[in-house]
């Protein structure tokens, strides 16, 4: 019975978390924006960016809308060939060389974002040959895109990628998510980074395993992975204090273990050395 | 008639339960069954891997070139991480079982650090050949401990299930073949752990460095209040708890927080000088209105108000609604890879949401950058040549072993890769080399 309970959970866990997609509203621009674009930057400028630099075959990499190292060596190369200061960020005077120089196919940039198609935007070759259709799933992309046209001719292309911090996929972010959740739900911010903090300072540890999966799911070790909660669906509360963890915060003064004092089980666990309290939890050495 | 209908449905109903019942029955027989056998993997990998380790060490003793003993150090290594994550695997949590884990750790380190050494030029001291032999019989001591438990465990069928009840329902009692086994090879370490690895070894933790750049006096938990309250920028309106650590701290602090309906916040002062080693501010942000580079503006500008010199932003990334940045300090242009400090901006207004300084505090130290031996062109030429090498410079970052080394960093190309390299600038070897992030696709 509880098995079943159990494989219920899991797929409503996945079907929701597959559901999730971005949600950045749309807001309406002409050409670039003001601002200086540079390396980490996600958003439609860096689609214009890209798409603009592949135009002039600068860059070959996927236009996705993420200024990657790729997206850096192609404008450092561009303000190279345009005589301009070489720095990798794209200002004022770079992106009016670059708006003079290349063309901009909004409307047919997100029309192949949106389908989910690969495509290139070199200048000089018909689009249309450019375009590697998905077919996996191209009637219901076909449909969405429609509808999308049909809701608002002006709508801006989204990026298709995100930043990860390096070394970690978005895997090991909603793994993570999940364990957060079930350890630390209704705890604040800083209890739930902690959390987090204390998984990563196991994978550091020479006395635990050396994956985030592995510590996680080492037997016993988190209550939440014993009877199930770990599978509950974790809020966005979760995920944002695990990507702080990752992008190193550590409220716990690099503690490897915690407790909750009211349910602790275990004698032994009294007898390490204790850092400090956050929220229910006693974290210590 | 309607009798018999009735006898006949429920009848069948009976038999249904049944069945199902049956089947549920079997069903979580199979899980129970799946499980243990995950257990009984670990365990016997952990055995054999113990096995294997015992008699690679006892032929690393017996070789004395460097072509054969460098990769069988590394073999060794690697035995130490399987070891270690079979370990892992079992429901030893709350079972002390640490010592034979660092002990496993610790044969990892060694032979890692003797493996990546030039053998040729520096072949193994008596010192360590003595710490080799002590290590081949103490693994030998452990590897016949755990097979007496596995010679139990086959024997009288034991089940780690039983294992994990008997600790679940932590009853100090509770007599448990393999408990008590585990016990006895952790005893059989525990004589061993303290001081065989010699100085040579409790150089390689990255905790080693402490903090030594926290000066200043102590300070009181009022004065910890009043720093909070301007590190936070909040007036005397909003409560503030103030808590200090325990004795498990690595170095002492003062904890404030306050929460309010749509904010809340945590930070970390050291008890001495009061220097801020980590704050996070924590609500809903909305849409950028500010680019990122802005962002960086108003982490420069913020890393100076907190009197951190000569930072400089090495990397950058957008997470949705807001901007983390990682600085390092540069001393004549050399960038020092080990201080470094991490700034989290709001990008919707650009209010300062979070620093993480551990890193600043626990490695700055004055230090003595001397000239390198050899120039940026005969290191270039250490590099895989296939790299296409677009940036280069001079920078001190920590090498695996946690040592700090003065280096030469090329950023290149290969393919649609980048690759950041690190040539160490006196001896010529990589220290490291990495392949820098890419952002991954969004499943959609």
């Amino acid at each position: 019975m509880n098995f079943k309970k159990f494989l219920m959970l899991t797929i409503l866990t996945v079907f929701t978390m597959t559901g999730i997609t971005a949600t950045h509203s749309p807001k309406p621009v002409e050409g670039f924006s003001q601002q200086v674009i540079q390396h980490g930057a996600v958003g439609e400028d860096v689609i214009e960016l890209q798409a603009r630099l592949q135009y002039l075959g600068f860059y070959n990499g996927k236009i996705d809308g993420v200024f990657g190292w790729g997206t850096y060596w192609a404008l450092r190369n561009f303000q190279y060939e345009f005589g301009l200061d070489i720095d990798g960020l794209a200002g004022a005077t770079t992106k009016q060389k670059l708006v003079n120089a290349s063309q901009y196919d909004k409307a047919f940039i997100r029309e192949q974002l949106n389908a989910g198609n690969e495509f290139t935007y070199y200048g000089g070759t018909p689009k249309e040959q450019q375009v590697k259709r998905n077919t996996q799933n191209q009637g219901q992309n076909q449909a969405q895109q429609q509808q999308n046209q049909a809701q608002n001719e002006d709508t801006s292309p989204q990026p298709t990628a995100v930043n990860v911090p390096a070394g970690f996929s978005q895997n090991d972010i909603d793994l993570m998510a999940n364990a957060v959740h079930g350890e630390a739900r209704g705890e604040p911010h800083e209890g739930k980074v902690a959390v987090a903090a204390v998984i990563l300072n196991r994978v550091e540890s020479p006395t635990f395993p050396n994956t985030v999966s592995g510590v996680i799911f080492e037997p016993r070790a988190f209550t939440a992975v014993a009877d199930g909660q770990i599978w509950l669906t974790p809020d966005d509360s979760a995920r944002r204090a695990v990507l702080d963890a990752l992008n190193g915060w550590d409220p716990t003064g690099e503690a490897l273990y915690y407790f909750n004092p009211d349910t602790a089980t275990s004698g032994w666990i009294w007898t390490r050395p204790q850092i400090k309290k956050i929220g229910k939890h006693i974290f210590c050495m | 008639m309607f009798r018999w209908i009735v006898i006949v449905l429920l009848a069948i109903g009976v038999i249904g339960t049944g069945v199902w019942g049956y089947q549920e029955h079997q069903e979580k027989n199979a899980i129970l069954v799946q499980a243990e056998n995950n257990y009984q993997r670990s365990f016997h990998d952990l055995t054999y891997h113990i096995d294997l380790l015992h008699d690679k060490l006892g032929t690393t003793l017996a070789m004395n070139t460097k072509e054969q003993l460098s990769p069988q150090l590394i073999e060794i290594w690697r035995l130490t991480s399987e070891a270690q994550t079979d370990v892992g695997q079992l429901p030893l949590a709350l079972l002390p079982f640490n010592k034979t884990e660092e002990f496993l750790a610790n044969i990892g380190d060694f032979t890692y650090r003797t493996a990546v050494r030039d053998l040729e030029n520096e072949p193994l001291t008596d010192k360590e050949v003595e710490t080799l032999e002590s290590l081949y019989e103490k693994s030998g001591d452990i590897e016949k401990e755990l097979r007496k438990v596995q010679h139990m465990v086959l024997e009288e069928n034991l089940r780690w299930m039983d294992v994990q009840v008997a600790l679940a329902t932590n009853d100090q009692q509770a007599d448990n073949t393999i408990v008590d086994g585990f016990e006895t090879v952790e005893e059989t370490v525990k004589g061993y752990t303290e001081g065989n690895f010699g100085p040579s070894l409790t150089g390689t933790s990255k905790e080693n460095h402490d903090y030594q750049f926290i000066n200043g006096k102590e300070i009181t938990e009022q004065q910890a209040l009043e720093k909070v309250r301007e590190l936070f920028d909040i007036d005397e309106n909003t409560d503030i708890t103030i808590t200090k650590t325990g004795e498990g701290a690595k170095v002492p602090t003062y904890s404030g927080s306050y929460h309010t309906d749509d904010k809340s916040g945590y930070i970390d002062i050291s008890t001495k000088g009061g220097h801020p080693l980590s704050l996070m501010v924590n609500r809903e942000v909305s849409e950028p209105k500010i680019s990122l580079f802005e962002g960086m503006e108003k982490a420069n500008d913020y890393l100076s108000k907190l009197d951190f010199k000569n930072m400089e932003m090495f990397e950058s990334s957008q997470y949705d609604n807001v901007g983390v940045y990682n600085f390092v300090y540069t001393e004549d242009d050399i960038r020092i890879y080990p201080d470094s400090v991490q700034v989290k901006v709001a990008l919707d207004n650009g209010e300062i949401l979070g620093l993480s300084s551990r890193d600043y505090f626990r490695n700055h130290q004055e230090r003595n950058i001397s000239e390198p031996t050899l120039t940026e062109e005969e290191a270039k030429d250490k590099v895989n040549p296939n790299v296409e090498i677009q940036e280069q410079s001079l920078a001190v970052v920590e090498d695996d072993l946690g040592e700090e080394v003065l280096a030469y960093r090329f950023l290149g190309t290969l393919g649609q890769d980048t690759y950041q390299i690190f040539i160490d600038a006196n001896k010529g070897i990589e220290v490291q080399v990495e392949k820098l992030k890419v952002a991954e696709n969004k499943y959609e």
